[in-house]
């Protein structure tokens, strides 16, 4: 019978880790060998902890164990500055990796250098879920599960069953790979998908860049689930070959006769900016069912979702000649090291100082609400990231709109929710006289 | 084992925001000052009332969103003896068990704030005392039954030195 990605990737591992078993079916038990290990600085001080109090202070792959500063990067408070030391100490004392302030978010890093096609990557986490993208089964666990995966090299898992999210068509202009992320949430619900693998394959997946993947695969876990894979194909090996693996490439694809628990088929030319308002990630709308004028006080472009080259260029394009509503603060944080060069050389951050945006250092700035961006009582946030909880940006008097980079930055051009496709459309778009008129402007 | 105490209505969707909320991230290796401000923005006066013994009881979806290992820890840490819901966010359910909380999966649409709840673990049973029904919850694979009883997953290690799957 067939295999979905899920059980070629943990039916490998298992092979791997000697005895009987060569595969694995949906539904089983199974103890997996894991290949990458990750920790930020909120989750990892515990699971350091942890460690401490059985004795068991290694790392068992110290090269593929990583260790990340980015949540509270730099740190705001003294107390979080004491958590980055005990997890400095620990980088130092058992040889793993350590990816301190200013390099990034961890779920970006590890796309770039760490994780490859058909590897297990367990991450302290619950974005993890990202390197999916890559066709690694990837995700999320809590600190003292990864601990004991740091140490042992191990861990349990349940094999899940599969849906299989098949793509096909082009998205309009104006419309990206987070809007069709969120027409997912929305439509299957942010319990969904619980325990489930999802596998997004078909023509618009097949296109896609890996940056768009990695938007993809990172929300899989907001619909509940637990991983969310995208087989690996020429796109991926270009990826692996500008970040210096290309060897590690191989072709990962699940079986033409693999089974599917459920398929849910999506035309993408259909598909619409979509947003989700608060305070629930499945709370979405499509731009033209918004029909009130919801006024923005704060725009905010980055994080693991979106915070990549292609995300920053799409905002520098459409902003680039026109002003910032005074009303509205915008912030941008670049999502690695990396990102942050090549947008630099690409004169991106120019444009978006002159804008009148605040660069951040790479990380995840405002998006957990403990440093850099935190709402006043009754302000409306729009934001590229994952999560629109209430309080997640650090005020429970708050709100949060999730959408992707094109329609955030059109509320930092109009100050309010705004259809993003009357600044990218290529023709005069009827009655919108005045955008026509800015673009004139610019010559 | 049988564990007794009141029940505390939560509804749907209890985010691990609202259990251990980023507000209070540099809290989070100050588990005691922390477990003060358990569910603190789902319900601003359950950490100072709650009792030991007492449940959480919550509907669909309890614990959705963040790994945070500390929204688990701070509810146990609260003295409370068991999470009930009709549903969990897989990873909260997961490290629940790992922190020695119990997680049980039952039909928890009858249970009303403050009914009289008594839990047996072995039989698998949630008796509301105050409604006088018996629910049953779902049984938890073996292996983390076995992290359950050892007492979570760093006791669990600590006895065996590794995962015993059979």
């Amino acid at each position: 019978m067939g295999k979905t990605l899920v059980e070629k990737i943990i039916g490998e591992h298992v092979a791997k880790a000697g005895g009987n078993k060569k595969e694995v079916k949906a539904g089983e038990i199974v103890l997996v060998p894991v290949d990458v290990c990750l920790t930020q600085d909120g989750t990892g001080p515990l699971a350091i902890r942890q460690l401490q109090k059985i004795g068991l202070e290694k790392a068992k792959n110290p090269d593929k164990t990583v260790l990340f500063i980015d949540h509270a990067a730099p740190s705001p408070r003294k107390e979080l500055s004491n958590d980055h030391i005990t997890i400095r100490k620990f980088a130092e004392k058992t040889g793993a990796c350590l990816s301190d302030v200013a390099e990034g978010v961890c779920h970006q890093i590890i796309a770039e250098s760490y994780l490859n096609p058909g590897d297990v990557l367990i991450g302290a986490d619950s974005h993890t879920c990202t390197g999916g993208a890559l066709c690694a089964f990837s995700t999320g666990m809590g600190s003292t599960d990864v601990a004991m995966g740091i140490a042992l090299g191990k861990t349990w898992l349940r094999v899940p069953e599969t849906f299989k999210i098949e793509v096909n068509g082009d998205f309009q202009v104006g419309v990206y790979p987070k809007d069709l992320i969120l027409h997912l949430i929305g439509l299957i619900g942010a319990d969904g998908a619980t325990y489930k693998s999802l596998e997004f394959t078909g023509d618009t997946i097949k296109r896609m860049s890996m940056s768009g993947r990695l938007t993809l695969s990172n929300m899989a876990v907001e619909a509940g689930a637990k991983a969310g894979l995208i087989f690996s194909d020429n796109i991926t090996k270009e990826f692996l070959k500008e970040h210096g693996r290309v060897k590690a490439y191989r072709e990962i694809k699940a079986d033409e006769d693999a089974e599917y628990e459920r398929v849910i088929k999506i035309d993408a030319s259909k598909l619409l900016p979509t947003i989700s308002f608060p305070h629930t990630v499945d709370n979405t709308k499509t731009i033209d069912e918004v029909k009130e004028k919801i006024k923005i006080d704060q725009v905010f472009l980055g994080t693991c979702t979106n915070g990549r080259l292609e995300d920053l260029e799409v905002a520098a394009k459409m902003i680039k000649g026109r002003k910032k509503n005074p009303k509205v603060r915008m912030i941008v944080v670049p999502a690695s090291k990396r990102v942050f060069l090549e947008a630099l050389d690409k004169g991106i951050i120019k444009t978006f100082i002159e804008f009148g945006v605040a660069i951040l250092a790479p990380g995840c700035g405002p998006c957990v609400g403990v440093h850099e961006g935190i709402l006043g009582d009754g302000e409306n946030c729009i934001s590229t990231m994952n999560r629109n909880f209430k309080g997640r940006m650090g005020n429970t008097e708050a709100f949060i709109y999730l959408a992707s980079p094109a329609t955030a930055t059109a509320a930092a051009i109009t100050g309010e929710i705004s259809d993003p496709r009357e600044f990218l459309a290529k023709k005069k778009v009827k009655g919108k006289i005045k955008v026509k008129k800015e673009r004139r402007k610019r010559k | 084992m049988i564990l007794k105490g009141k029940a505390w209505k939560f509804g749907d969707d209890v985010s691990t925001d609202l259990i251990a909320p980023g507000r209070l991230f540099h809290l989070r290796s100050n588990l005691p000052e922390l477990a003060k401000h358990v569910l603190e923005d789902a319900d601003p006066t359950f950490a100072q009332k709650v009792q030991k013994g007492d449940f959480v009881v919550g509907g669909n979806n309890f614990g959705l969103g963040s790994s945070r290992e500390h929204a688990p820890a701070i509810i146990k840490l609260a003295r409370v003896s068991a999470v009930l819901a009709k549903s969990f966010a897989r990873i909260f359910y997961r490290n629940a068990i790992n922190v020695g909380l119990p997680a049980l999966i039952c039909d928890t649409d009858k249970i009303d704030q403050s009914d009289e709840l008594e839990v047996d673990l072995e039989k698998g049973t949630v008796v509301d005392r105050t409604k006088n029904i018996t629910l049953n919850f779902s049984p938890l694979p073996q292996v983390m039954i076995r992290i359950l009883n050892d007492g979570g997953l760093v006791e669990y290690i600590k006895k065996h030195g590794d995962f015993k799957l059979d």
